[in-house]
């Protein structure tokens, strides 16, 4: 075995640089979280837990509150998922267990493409064609609906955290397609064999066997949905309406995390503002974090009980 | 036994015969036999590529049938004909009849997913829903279709006590079924495909990925079943084959060569094809 110590030589450099891609990935991470907390700690400290649950965004009178931007990421996530998890999974489902080789590959170098766009067309096309559609027809009419509700509630502007959420839902919709399609086709054709000799529809095989054997992994494609809904900044910046407010109305406009920190990081004239904005990082880094950890726990425990 | 004493003259098409109750002792020898199932003119597709041609065979009520033949010859593709899974793959066809009980199941009146809870099958690897309990396989026939066992307890016991697995489980029907076994995990698909109380059961290469004590089990409750289910059993093994069958069939190159009792074809072949693949020549 020791015959040829130039290569257990190679093995050890190999390990090594192993070890440091390894250390540099944590080392980065790291940083990044040191660097936006020891920037935010003014922020932090002087307003405690009061930043987070603050409504206020006063940079004059140098009062700073997360909240409405918290709340507006939350809202606007949610409502992206809500829309992009049955289409997402829906067409991968499509695309993995129905169409033809040749179909699937179309629609799916389609769908990657799509996953592809640069976020600040997509927010172009928000700006200028989605809202105005929503404005004119699609926001009225739904108040002629169901007016009463307090989430439709106020004036069609077009922009806010529908909006917002329906691009979102279109930006995501990709990336939990293309992901679910890899999951489901690995699930291994003798499952769905098995299901199928016991009488099984379609329907039947792809509920009771490919998804249960998939599930882990699509709860993954969700949660690197989710992941890039919390993060997206430029498209909802251009249709969140940028108004620093809570509203229970989808029709209001609103703001993110990530949508106040792009807007206002070049005017952040003072080290108390600067602080509050990398406070406002350190509450969307913490909010993916503990979603992702939620999210993995969750598989974990429907593993555990399966 | 001759093959036209085995056969039933099969009505087509028309309304089947009120069907033959063999009355205890099932395996007595001298009794008419009926064949549970009958493959007539079946030639089955890949695209445009015959995989399976012209090939008739009875498969007689309550006892086991091999077919053997070397690699490619279109075993399996016969046995996923009978109960039509040969079409879910896309692309195939089938031309030609298979009928149970006398009438053709590609006739129409008899849908697919009907057809293959009558018609039960088990694959070549192991494969068990890794997600559910051991019981929940078991029950897997009936939860994926929505329905419920009169008795769920004792439909499990039942199945899992003629698989000859009850005594090793039946402490950790709660424990998820990729926990078994190979050995094991096969008896549980056995155990899967008899809950549902199939007329025949269709093995495709069952011991193939199974070492040789996990193999004999097998063999021995296939001995076990015969008796209550219509066997049809796909090996490449030859001493297989003439361990636990009645009757084999030797496919070769998706024809059928010769058909007939076990041990005459084993040691009397009619076609030196036949010989030549019993005796190690090719295959």
């Amino acid at each position: 075995m020791n015959a040829r110590p130039s290569s257990s030589r190679v093995d050890t450099a190999f390990q090594a640089s192993l070890v440091l891609a390894g250390l540099g990935v944590a080392t980065v991470l790291a940083g990044v979280a040191w660097e936006v907390l020891s920037l935010s700690g003014e922020a932090l400290s002087k307003g405690g837990i009061g930043f987070l649950t603050g409504t206020t965004w006063d940079p004059v009178a140098e009062e700073f509150g997360a909240l409405p931007a918290l709340y507006g990421t939350l809202v606007t996530s949610a409502v992206a998922l809500l829309i992009a998890v049955p289409l997402g999974i829906g067409s991968a489902v499509f695309l993995s267990e129905m169409a033809t080789s040749r179909v699937a590959t179309v629609v799916g170098v389609l769908v990657d493409l799509l996953a592809a766009i640069p976020s600040v067309i997509y927010g172009l096309w928000g700006l200028f064609v989605l809202a105005p559609l929503l404005r004119e027809h699609v926001q009225p009419a739904v108040q002629a609906a169901f007016g009463s509700l307090p989430i439709f509630a106020g004036p069609p502007l077009g922009v806010g955290y529908g909006t917002a959420g329906l691009l979102l839902a279109i930006m995501v919709i990709p990336v939990i397609t293309s992901v679910s399609r890899e999951v489901l086709r690995a699930v291994p054709d003798t499952q769905r064999e098995a299901a199928y000799a016991l009488g099984a529809t379609p329907f039947e095989v792809i509920k009771g066997t490919v998804f249960p054997f998939a599930r882990s992994g699509l709860v993954g494609a969700v949660v690197l949905g989710l992941g890039r809904a919390l993060g997206e900044t430029m498209a909802v910046t251009m249709v969140i309406g940028n108004r620093y407010d809570i509203s229970a109305s989808l029709f209001a406009p609103g703001y993110t995390l990530a949508a106040v920190i792009a807007n206002e990081f070049a005017e952040a004239f003072s080290p108390r503002y600067l602080s509050a904005l990398a406070g406002l990082a350190v509450v969307l880094l913490g909010t993916t974090l503990i979603l992702n950890a939620g999210a993995r726990l969750l598989v974990r425990r429907v593993k555990g009980a399966a | 036994m001759s093959l036209a004493s085995i056969l039933v003259p099969l009505p087509d098409r028309s309304p089947p015969p009120a069907r033959r109750v063999v009355t205890a002792p099932p395996a007595a020898q001298d009794e008419p036999r009926v064949a549970k199932m009958v493959v007539d003119s079946l030639s089955a597709y890949y695209g445009r590529n015959a995989v399976l041609r012209n090939v008739s065979l009875p498969f007689v009520e309550r006892t086991v049938t091999a077919i053997i033949g070397p690699s490619g010859c279109g075993k399996s593709t016969l046995v996923r004909c009978m109960n039509r899974m040969h079409e879910i793959i896309p692309g195939t066809s089938v031309t030609g009849r298979v009928l149970l009980d006398g009438r053709d199941v590609y006739g129409g009146h008899l849908d697919p997913i009907e057809l293959r809870r009558r018609v039960g099958m088990v694959f070549q690897k192991p494969n068990p829903f890794p997600t559910m309990t051991v019981r929940d396989n078991v029950l897997a026939g009936w939860r994926l279709t929505g329905t419920k066992p009169p008795d769920a307890d004792a439909v499990v016991e039942d199945a899992l006590r003629r698989a000859a697995l009850w005594d090793e489980v039946k402490d950790r029907l709660k424990a998820p079924g990729a926990s078994l076994s190979g050995g094991q995990a096969q008896r549980l698909c056995i155990a899967r495909a008899l809950a549902v109380q199939p007329d025949v059961l269709l093995m495709d290469e069952p011991c193939s990925a199974l070492d040789p004590i996990a193999t004999a089990r097998i063999e021995e409750l296939i001995h076990e079943l015969a008796p209550s289910v219509t066997i049809v059993i796909v090996t490449h093994n030859m001493q297989q084959a003439a361990r636990v069958s009645e009757n084999t069939a030797f496919l070769y190159m998706g024809e059928l060569v010769e058909f007939g009792a076990t041990a005459g074809l084993f040691t009397r072949p009619a076609d030196p094809r036949t010989e030549d693949y019993i005796t190690g020549r090719f295959g």
